[in-house]
Order: C-alpha cells, then sequence, then structure tokens
C-alpha cells in the first residue's frame, strides 16, 4: 500500500478543522479531483476523504459537501471506498435523493467478486436508512443470504433486521424472517447462525406486538430443539455471541429435571472462561433452570461464588464493578451464603469511589453474629478510622459511607454494644462530616435502642452545635436535645441558643425540628424552656418557609386550645420501633433477579422504571410470560407510588434521574411508570387501586413511631383500638404483635413446605362485605393474623397472612385466596412448627368464617 | 443492543464517533462527559461505569486516559458491553502497538475500520485481531511511544500502569519491521496483584494474590505453544508458578482459590501434568486468570512510624523489608503514601549511601512517592 499523508494533508492538520471555510475548502477539492485520471489522484482523493472524516467526527456539519462525495466514490482503492461509505451512511438521511446516486455503486459493489467489497457494499447499502430506497435493497439481501461467503451472509443477516426497521412491511413481504429461520438451523458458521439469531429476535419482538403468529415464532425460538441445537454449538461462537446464546437459553423453560441437568453440565466450563459477560449469562442460566429446585438452587450459589470472587479480581474496575453489582444482588439473596468471603470485599486503597462503595454496602449486608465483630472492628472501624484520622481528607465520601455502614449493621441488631462503643468515639474524632453523619445514625439507633440513650446522651451533650454545619447532623442532634431534654442537663440552655441563632439558620428542616424540640423541651421542663418556647414560637410565625410557618402556627394554637392536648401530640408515649420503612420491596427484588445480568441489576431498579416501552430488550416480552408460568413467587404484588419513591431513596442515581424517568415513563408510553408492574404482570392477582395502604400495613401495626410518621397513620387506617373481644381463647394462641418483615416472610415461604392445603367457605354475609381487601385484613388483624401482602379484582382476591405462636419464634404462612362469589377460600399454609399446623388452620378458619358477622 | 460507540478525550473531544442505530438524541456525547466530569461535585467522586440519562444508558472505561463509551436504549447485560469496550481498546492497541490520544487521532481511519467490522447494527461481531486482520486494509501509523508526553494527574490512577511494557511490546501486531523481516516472538507476563494488610502490630489480617499470565504473540502460522505449570498445584484449592522465591524456598503445593482460562487454551492434559495447551491468537490476551487467598509470605513489609512533632508537623519513619531469597532482586519498587490534602511542604531524608532512590511529594494526587530502582533481600 502507498505510504500516506503526503505534503498537502500535513499542512492541515487533520485534528483541527477550522469549520465552514473549511467545509468549502474541501468541496473544491473534492470537485477538482472527481474527474481527475491523474496517477496520484486516488492518494489525495484518500486524504481529502480523510479530512472529510475527521470533520465529522468533530462534529462539524459535513453534510454540504454530499454531493461532492458520491462523485468521487467511483474509486477500486478500498480504504477510500471505506471512508466514503462512512460518510454516506451518516448523511444519506439528510439526502434521501443524492442518496439515490450512491445505489448504483453500491449495487454494482454487491456483485464484486471480491467477497469482502461484497460484503461491505451490502453492509453500507443497508445503513443508509432512507425509506425510499428499500426497493433496492431486498433483492441484494436474498441473494446476500444465500452468498457463498460466510462473511456475506453474516452481514446479510443483520441488514436484514436494518430493513426491517427502515421498512417493516418489505422485511416481512419479501419473507427474510422465514430464510433466517431456515439459516440459523442449518448455516455451518457460528457468526452467521448468531446474526440471524440477532435479526430474528429483533424482527419478532417488534413484530409480536401486532401480529400473533410473530408471537408464536418467539415461542419457538424458545423451544427446545432451538435452544439444544445452539447450546450444543456453542464451543464454535464467539464469546459475544455464547452470551447471545446463554440468554436464549435462560428462558427455555425446561419439561424435566433431567433436561435442566443436561444444560447445567453442557454448560459447567463456561463458568471458567475469562470473559466476565459468558460467565455472567452462565449463571443466569443455571440460577434460572433451578428456580423450582430449592436445594440445587443453593448448590448453584456454593458453585458460582468462586468464578464470581475471581472475576472482581482479575479485571479492570469498570468490569469488577459489574460483577461486584451482581455479586451484590446474590448476597441481598442469600447473606448466608457469603458470610465466610467478606474478606474479599474488604477495600482496596486504589479501587475507585464507587467499587469501595459498593464494597461496603456488601459488607453491611454480610455481617452477621459470627463475623459482625470482625468486620466492624477489624475492617470498617479500621478504615474508618485509618480514612478519618490519617487519610480521612483524601476520601470524604466514602469515610462517610463507611460510617453509615457501621450503623447499618448495628440496626441489624448484632452485637450492638461494641458497635454503639465505636459510633461514640466517632463523635469524639472532631472532624465536621464525622460528627454530622454520626450524629444522624445515633439518631436512627436510639429510635430502635431506647435503652442506649444514657450513654449517647452523655457524649451527645458535649458536642457544640457551632461545629455541625450539615443540616442532617444539625436536626439529628437537636432531635435528640428535644426527645432526651429530661436527661440533658442543659438542653434547654442549648436549644435556647440555638433560637437566638434562628436566623442565620438556613435549612427548614433544622427549623422545624429546632420548632418540635423546644416544644418537647417545654413539656419536659417548663420553667426553663418558657422564655425558648415564645421566642421559638415567634420566629416561627415570622418565618417565611411555609412549613415552619404553619408548623410554628399550629403549635401556637394547639397551646391556646389546651396544653394537655399539645403535649399528647408533641411527646406521645413512644415505642422502639423495629423496621425502618425504606428496605426494598421483595417484590422489587424478584424482578430484578429476574433481569440477572441486565443493567436493572447495576441500577438496583428493575427495567420498566429505566427503559421506553418500545425500548424494550427483545427478551422482556417473553419474560413476563415466564413470570406467570413458573408463578415467581409473587407474593408483593402490590407496588405503591409512595413506596417506589421512598426506595428510591436508597437507589444510586440521583433525584434528577428519577424524575427524568419518571416523566418520560409517562409521556412516552401509554402507562404510567408507577401502574407499571401490574401491567407488566397482566391482570392476574394486582389491583391498582388501593396500593398505598396494602403494601404499607406490613409494617405497620403499633410498631410505628409517631414522631415522623403523622401522616401515615390515616393512611393506614389500623383501626387496632377498636380490637373486638379476643375469640375464646383456643388450644393455640397467637402472639399479638407477630413481627415479619416481607423479605423474610418471601425467605420462609420459599424454604417452608407446604404444611396444609385446604378448602373452607365464608360466611354470605362475610363475602358480600368483602368489598376490598381492607376490610378482611383488619378482621384478621383483630384476631392476631397479620397481612403482609395482598391483591386482587372482584370477586378474586388474594393475601398472603402471617402469625406466631405465642411465646415461641416459630411462624404461620398463610397463602389466602378468596372467592365472594362462592363464598369459598383455599388456604395454603406453611408452617416453621410443622406439628401445630393444624391447630392454626382451625384457628384460622374460624376466624375467617366469623369475618362480616361480627 | 449497542446505539452509539465513542472515544472521547479528556477535554471532551471527539476521537473517534460512530453511530449504529440512530436511535439516541444528538448531543449524546456531551451529555456524557458533563455529567462524567460533574458527578458529585462537593464529594469528589468517580462516576460509575454505567448510568442512566434521559433513558440513555451510557456504559464506559477509561483506558489510557480516554473514555471509551457505549450508549444504548435497551436493558443489555452491563458485563458484556464492559468486556467489549475492553476488548476494543486491546484490539486497537494490538493495531497501533501503543494507546493513547495521539496514535488513535492518527490512526483514526483505521479505528473506523476496525468499528465497522467489530460492531454492526449495534450488535458484537468479532473482537480476534487474527480474524480481522483479513477485514482491515489500512496501515497504522506508527507513533514513538518513548516521547510521549505523560496524560496528566489522571494518568497514574490508569489501571493500565500497573504494568510496564518493555519496547518491544508495544510495536503493532500487524506493522511489519522496517527491514522487512518479521520476528517470531512470543511475550509471557505473569502479573500478579498482591493485597495484604496488616494490622498495627504486624500480623497479616488479609492476605489475597489476583494474577494473570499474560501473553503477546507474534508468531506467525499460529503454532501450539504448551505451558506447563507447577507440577504440585491444584485448583479448587490449585496452584502456579509464579511464586519463584517460594519454590525456591521449597513451599509446598500451591493452591489456586479459583480460575479462568482464555477460549483458545485446551485443558486436556492440565489434570495429569498441569500442561496448558494453546494456539495462540495473534495480539494481546489473558492465558488464564487465578486468585489465592492461601497463607503466603508476602515479598514486602511495610513499617510506618507516626510521631507528632508538634502541632503542625509530623514525622513518619517509613521502612521496607524485602523478605524474599537472596538470589532475586525486585526492579522499580514504588511506595505511596497519601497524605492529608491540607499537608503544604513534605521533607524527605534517605538513608545514607541508598542508591538510585527518588523521593516526590505530588500535591494533586496528595500522595508521597518512594522510588527504589532495585532491591535486594533482607534489605532494609
Amino acid at each position: 500500500m502507498a505510504p500516506t499523508v503526503p505534503s498537502a494533508a500535513k499542512s492541515a492538520s487533520p485534528s483541527q478543522p477550522s469549520g465552514k471555510s473549511e467545509v468549502a475548502d474541501l468541496k473544491q477539492q473534492l470537485r477538482q479531483l472527481a474527474g481527475s485520471r491523474a496517477p496520484d489522484a486516488d492518494d489525495q482523493r484518500r486524504d481529502v476523504f480523510k479530512r472529510v472524516i475527521s470533520c465529522m467526527t468533530a462534529g462539524i456539519d459535513v453534510s454540504a459537501a454530499f454531493g461532492e462525495m458520491v462523485l468521487c466514490s467511483a474509486t477500486s482503492d478500498v480504504v477510500t471506498k471505506k471512508m466514503c461509505y462512512l460518510y454516506v451512511g451518516a448523511h444519506a438521511r439528510a439526502h434521501p435523493d443524492l442518496a439515490l446516486l450512491t445505489i448504483n455503486f453500491l449495487q454494482r459493489d454487491c456483485r464484486d467478486q471480491d467477497p469482502t467489497i461484497r460484503g461491505l457494499a451490502l453492509r453500507s447499502l443497508c445503513s443508509l436508512r432512507v425509506p425510499n430506497l428499500v426497493e433496492y435493497l431486498v433483492t441484494p439481501l436474498t441473494t446476500g443470504l444465500k452468498d457463498p461467503s460466510a462473511y456475506v451472509r453474516m452481514i446479510a443477516a443483520v441488514g436484514a433486521a436494518k430493513l426491517y426497521h427502515i421498512s417493516a412491511t418489505a422485511c416481512i413481504d419479501a419473507d427474510l424472517p422465514a430464510s433466517l429461520k431456515a439459516l440459523m438451523l442449518s448455516d455451518p458458521d457460528a457468526q452467521v447462525v448468531a446474526n440471524c439469531l440477532h435479526a430474528l429476535q429483533e424482527i419478532w419482538t417488534l413484530e409480536a406486538a401486532n401480529s400473533e403468529a410473530a408471537a408464536r415464532e418467539i415461542e419457538t425460538l424458545y423451544s427446545k430443539p432451538v435452544v439444544f441445537y445452539l447450546l450444543n454449538k456453542i464451543k464454535d461462537f464467539s464469546e459475544w455471541a455464547q452470551c447471545l446464546v446463554l440468554e436464549l437459553a435462560s428462558k427455555f423453560l425446561p419439561s424435566d429435571n433431567n433436561e435442566i441437568f443436561d444444560i447445567m453440565n453442557l454448560l459447567e466450563d463456561r463458568l471458567q472462561h475469562a470473559n466476565g459477560a459468558v460467565v455472567l449469562s452462565t449463571i443466569k442460566v443455571f440460577l434460572h433452570l433451578t428456580m423450582s429446585m430449592t436445594d440445587v438452587h443453593q448448590q448453584v450459589y456454593e458453585r458460582i461464588k468462586a468464578p464470581l470472587l475471581t472475576l472482581v479480581g482479575a479485571g479492570s474496575p469498570e468490569q469488577s464493578y459489574s460483577v461486584l453489582c451482581h455479586l451484590h444482588l446474590l448476597v441481598m439473596r442469600a447473606p448466608m451464603l457469603f458470610s465466610s468471603d467478606y474478606k474479599s470485599f474488604y477495600c482496596q486503597f486504589s479501587d475507585p469511589s464507587y467499587v469501595k462503595k459498593l464494597k461496603l454496602e456488601m459488607l453491611t449486608a454480610i455481617a452477621n453474629e459470627s463475623n459482625t465483630y470482625e468486620i466492624v472492628i477489624l475492617d470498617v472501624f479500621s478504615p474508618v478510622t485509618e480514612l478519618c484520622e490519617y487519610a480521612g481528607n483524601v476520601d470524604v465520601p466514602i469515610a462517610r459511607e463507611s460510617i453509615r455502614a457501621v450503623g447499618k449493621i448495628a440496626l441489624q441488631q448484632y452485637d450492638v454494644n461494641a458497635i454503639v462503643d465505636r459510633l461514640l468515639q466517632f463523635l469524639e474524632m472532631d472532624k465536621d462530616y464525622v460528627t454530622a453523619e454520626t450524629l444522624v445514625l445515633v439518631k436512627d439507633l436510639l429510635r430502635k435502642y431506647p435503652q442506649w440513650s444514657h450513654d449517647c446522651i452523655a457524649v451527645v451533650g458535649n458536642i457544640s452545635s457551632k461545629n455541625i454545619q450539615e443540616p442532617k447532623g444539625k436536626a439529628a442532634l437537636i432531635w435528640m436535645l428535644g426527645e432526651y431534654s429530661q436527661d440533658m442537663h442543659d438542653a434547654p440552655y442549648f436549644l435556647e441558643s440555638l433560637v437566638e441563632n434562628w436566623d442565620e439558620e438556613h435549612s427548614p428542616e433544622v427549623r422545624l425540628h429546632l420548632l418540635t424540640a423546644v416544644m418537647k423541651c417545654f413539656f419536659k421542663r417548663p420553667p426553663e424552656t418558657q422564655k425558648a418556647l415564645g421566642a421559638t414560637l415567634a420566629a416561627g410565625l415570622s418565618d417565611t418557609h411555609q412549613d415552619v410557618h404553619d408548623r410554628a402556627l399550629f403549635y401556637y394554637r394547639l397551646l391556646q386550645y389546651d396544653p394537655a392536648v399539645a403535649e399528647r401530640v408533641v411527646n406521645p408515649p413512644k415505642q422502639a420501633l423495629s423496621v425502618f420503612a425504606d428496605t426494598q420491596s421483595s417484590e422489587m427484588k424478584d424482578r430484578i433477579f429476574d433481569e440477572f445480568n441486565s443493567l436493572s441489576v447495576v441500577y438496583q431498579k428493575p427495567s420498566y422504571m429505566f427503559t421506553d416501552k418500545e425500548h424494550r430488550g427483545p427478551f422482556e416480552y417473553a419474560e413476563d410470560l415466564t413470570n406467570l408460568a413458573v408463578g415467581a413467587e409473587a407474593q408483593e404484588n402490590v407496588i405503591s407510588a409512595q413506596r417506589y419513591q421512598e426506595n428510591d431513596n436508597d437507589l444510586l442515581l440521583s433525584t434528577s434521574d428519577k424524575e427524568d424517568n419518571g416523566t418520560r415513563a409517562s409521556n412516552g408510553s401509554a402507562t404510567s411508570t408507577y401502574n407499571a408492574p401490574s401491567d407488566l404482570i397482566g391482570s392476574s392477582l394486582i389491583s391498582s387501586q388501593a396500593p398505598a395502604e396494602t403494601s404499607l400495613i406490613n409494617t405497620g401495626g403499633p410498631t410505628y413511631s409517631s414522631q415522623s410518621n403523622f401522616s401515615l397513620d390515616d393512611l393506614l387506617g389500623l383501626g387496632v383500638t377498636e380490637a373486638p373481644v379476643p375469640p375464646p381463647p383456643p388450644a393455640l394462641t397467637l402472639n399479638s404483635k407477630p413481627v415479619l418483615d416481607p423479605g423474610t416472610f418471601q425467605r420462609k415461604w420459599g424454604q417452608l413446605a407446604l404444611a396444609l392445603t385446604q378448602e373452607c367457605s365464608l360466611s354470605p354475609q362475610g363475602a358480600a362485605s368483602l368489598m376490598n381487601p381492607q376490610s378482611l385484613i383488619r378482621h384478621m388483624q383483630s384476631n392476631y393474623i397479620q397481612c403482609i401482602a395482598s391483591g386482587g379484582q372482584p370477586p378474586n382476591y388474594k393475601f398472603f397472612f402471617y402469625a406466631q405462636k405465642d411465646g415461641a419464634t416459630a411462624f404461620f404462612l398463610v397463602e389466602c385466596i378468596v372467592n365472594t362469589a362462592s363464598a369459598t377460600a383455599q388456604l395454603k399454609i406453611k408452617a416453621d412448627d410443622g406439628t401445630a399446623a393444624e391447630a392454626f388452620s382451625t384457628l384460622f378458619q374460624s376466624a375467617l368464617s366469623n369475618f362480616g358477622l361480627s | 443492543m449497542i446505539s452509539q460507540f465513542f472515544v472521547l478525550s479528556q477535554r471532551g473531544d471527539h476521537i473517534v464517533f460512530r453511530d449504529y442505530r440512530g436511535e439516541v438524541p444528538k448531543g449524546s456525547a456531551e451529555i456524557f462527559f458533563r455529567k462524567v466530569k460533574f458527578w458529585n461535585d462537593d464529594e469528589a467522586e468517580e462516576a460509575p461505569p454505567v448510568f442512566n440519562v434521559d433513558g440513555v444508558n451510557y456504559i464506559h472505561v477509561k483506558v489510557a486516559g480516554l473514555f471509551f463509551v457505549v450508549t444504548t436504549m435497551v436493558n443489555v447485560s452491563p458485563s458484556l458491553l464492559l468486556e467489549l469496550l475492553q476488548r476494543i481498546a486491546r484490539v486497537t492497541k494490538d493495531y497501533l502497538g501503543v494507546l493513547n490520544e495521539d496514535s488513535l487521532r492518527k490512526n483514526f481511519i483505521l479505528v473506523y475500520e476496525l468499528l465497522d467490522e467489530v460492531i454492526d447494527f449495534g450488535y458484537p461481531q468479532t473482537t480476534s485481531t487474527e480474524v480481522l486482520k483479513s477485514y482491515i486494509f489500512n496501515e497504522p501509523i506508527m507513533v514513538d511511544a518513548g516521547r510521549l508526553p505523560p496524560l496528566g494527574p489522571a494518568a497514574m490512577f490508569m489501571q493500565g500502569t500497573k504494568r510496564m511494557p518493555g519496547t518491544a511490546v508495544t510495536k503493532s501486531v500487524v506493522a511489519n519491521e522496517p527491514g522487512g523481516k518479521k520476528r517470531e516472538e512470543i511475550f509471557v507476563d505473569i502479573i500478579e496483584r498482591i493485597s495484604v494488610t496488616f494490622s498495627s502490630s504486624g500480623y497479616i489480617l488479609t492476605s489475597e494474590i489476583d494474577g494473570t499470565i499474560q501473553m503477546k504473540s507474534y508468531l506467525t502460522g499460529n503454532p501450539e505453544i504448551r505451558l506447563a505449570l507447577n507440577e504440585d498445584l491444584s485448583i479448587g484449592r490449585t496452584g502456579s508458578s509464579s511464586y519463584d522465591y517460594r519454590s525456591s524456598s521449597g513451599g509446598g503445593a500451591v493452591i489456586l482459590d479459583d480460575c479462568n482460562f482464555h477460549e483458545s487454551v485446551h485443558l486436556d492434559s492440565f489434570d495429569i501434568d498441569r500442561t496448558l495447551t494453546l494456539i495462540p491468537p495473534d495480539g494481546e490476551f489473558a492465558v488464564m486468570n487465578y486468585r489465592m487467598t492461601q497463607e503466603f509470605k508476602p515479598p514486602f513489609r511495610v513499617t510506618a512510624l507516626i510521631e507528632e512533632a508538634g502541632p503542625s508537623r509530623a514525622e513518619v519513619l517509613l521502612k521496607i523489608r524485602a523478605d524474599f531469597s537472596a538470589n532475586v532482586t525486585a526492579n522499580t519498587i514504588t511506595v505511596q503514601m497519601p497524605v492529608p490534602s491540607y499537608t503544604m511542604r513534605a521533607s524527605f531524608e534517605l538513608e545514607a549511601g541508598a542508591v538510585g532512590q527518588t523521593t516526590d511529594f505530588k500535591e494533586g494526587s496528595r500522595r508521597l512517592e518512594w522510588n527504589l530502582k532495585k532491591a535486594s533481600a533482607n534489605k532494609d
């Protein structure tokens, strides 16, 4: 090949094009070259083309030169040809008329002797994306699919998908999908097969919206002959195509266990592949295949552990980030499994911050009785002290994250004693952000473990509010001052000084907390606080922030009306709360798990939250079908908008992203984001009517903290106080306030064997009064049976209940399907203690039959 | 599937930009760059490699100071895209010899040619340097690796710098030698990352080795190659020959926790005599990755003694002890120590008689660096 870059191009550096004049200049040169037969014309042409492409890359609009480029395109030099194709592909859309000029030479090239040229021309031809040229595409494509060269066939297969995007009818009319399918099942070249599969999936998935036949065709792709044919050839495929085939296999529904084991044995060695994508796809196949076999599923977890950990260490930080995200998901599902590997998640100094963050989350997740001490003391603690004391400022966010991690572990109840000690030590470290972050945690801890208040208060009392700049930390401190003002000697004076600086306080959150705290303090130590209260209310009333003003006014009126009532409002007796509301719903986690090895895992939200309907991947449609078929433990079929937002607080994306997603989805498709899940799972089980109430019930019960949840009380509709007289004590008594979080419920439901299945009947009155799930839930609650999830449309309702044996830890779990039309209920009972299941069933049935009578 | 692929320089210039499906709105590269640059301004966090803006998913890797980015509208496997980006970077490197902004700019036509073949309509096709050879017609324009300016402070954090390639390795796989004769060469590197955490009292808290056997082949005719590993190696709890200092001191079986292999490796005789048989494809690839957590003697011990010598002064005494047998020497050792951001100045005192050692205080990255050219065993 001739030496490149002669003097002409050197003078005008290709990397710094100067815009308009440059384009004009290029046009000029192209025009001169167009007819030139000079011996070095090819070289010159190549240089000019190069500059055009370089302008294009830099974002300069070079479409003005389109005509000239096309004129120059008749060349035999492959490199020039390629550049020209690239240019034409990028600009043909804007110049459909001129694009017609290129058709001629492209068609000619499609018949070239050299398969490379044929392939190239075919690819460019299909990439033009000009609708009125479709007629010229079909013939080259059909011949291309039968070309002797695999390279051309491979390009033709993708070309068919391109054609479909330009004109769906042209593609279907030419019967291209049928030829693709034939090719997929017969072609000797693996890449051709893979491209056929790509194209078919894309075409049929899009087509499925309008035609039954296409939907059936998709089914056949997931059928046994196709999947096994491809899996048997898997070693021939390139690693990328392997991922594709594995993805296909993960959608396959095997008919018996032998098939499952066949596939798993076949794919076993894929777990040792160096490409992380292949390994993750394989894991997805394994996990999905064994979904129904609990013990094998556990073995799979054991098996995939080592390869995953190797991948974390082997690749670039970006690759290990992706693998860690998947590990994170697995850890959430089976924390015990990784509890002995906690050392693998220790942060390394060189890890980028996003990896460190993730690792800290993992450590939090796998902390349990046996390793808490080590993780907190040796690990989380040591990085924290290290970070804080001697490299603290190097990585502030990570230091913050670590403190939060320590707190989260504490909230999980293991070895609280030691951790509280640690946290209190953080407070003494006297670093602004450390103190702020720790204060927030101490506040949360106190809400859960009030018994620690004395230790904490002693330390908190020594903190000067001057040092805390961050609103969150300050608000937490003020909350503690108000709440424990009876134990803190100088709390009133402290608050008073804060009130004096009211005007300098910029955050409304802090001011709100200050209002409430002063009120609390007033009721506990009236003489000392009276003055401060007056000042606070006055300042609050003149505040410009609406909420602050309103709350001040509310307190003022309340005090005017009756101080005793005010005290009940401000200082109600508090109970330690057991569950914080912001844990992600298990339904959400399940959906993410179903979308293993996809972006959902990284974002920690199911795909419907971040993709438009029209951009759903080829698999998601089918995924919903499998969901229904397998019935993948969708206990919590209800998502409330409120819940969604709470969950989101924990998600990785920033607020602005969320809003963007929300608005986008609601503009884009017929359903809004919030209702999307019900839409997806079909009409099977869900009521989208009263989601807010139902899904919040499970965290409800009298254990709710009253402080921040005024607004929720109404929503919860707790009729607990009016509970009727308990039923005559049967042999089995139930714990009146059992606590079970949805995650545990789900796990138990998965683990326990079915103890009993029964049908029973409801009283006719009961059936009639069951207009919405709420009424039954309340009724059962009065019988100490709690509901964890419910849903359904009349006449069919589905409930998941749980109850706990009094004085024991054993739980009973019930799935109850009620048909109001026939006034019958189907029960499936699972119990920790199988022997008591019978007794519980009687109890449950009597409670159920009483419904509507009381 | 992949909508766009682009390479951005550190300043956000497009070096290569290719749109495969025309579905992502214009300006995506700018959106991406702004997002990455100002990810979380006040907390100075790095952007995660995967994020979503307005329904467009941006996936990127940073190689040699450049952003390799793909965008997609569909919920695809992040690992697949990240692996693919990494592979594209590697294939490009195979072709260009060195991968940096300069070499990419000079060869952007070649890169476009590569991209055409690697991805079609958003579907990854082939990434094997060898297969690609038959479709690529551009000749790479060589860039002299030696006189390249450093890529600024960010280059320090690049993973790529953990490796120190000899000059021979930076030549292109496809280019012919100036003299016309091609040298039949193959490079095998064993790269290990050893992470050890010591407690303040000197005990080892954790120790882990992540290792790779890298191979870069310039052989013609694709001969079969056999690679024999340590016979005492066992997998599942299996091992490798990499620890020469240990095997010389008679350490017993080497146990790897887990490992994985490149596609081209045949493991037929691996179980019998620990031999890997492979037909190396052209270019650079990892033959095997492995991980072990077995107890081992760390090659170095670093001890630090910190004394507060006044309200705004601290004295740090760093000692490094090489802990391996006398016939091995370690070259180019760098000890880095992070210091608080309010550190104004640092002065160094080296032990008397120190040869080939340099120290440096890098203000931008807030690190102290201590470079040693050579260290032999048992030296403090």
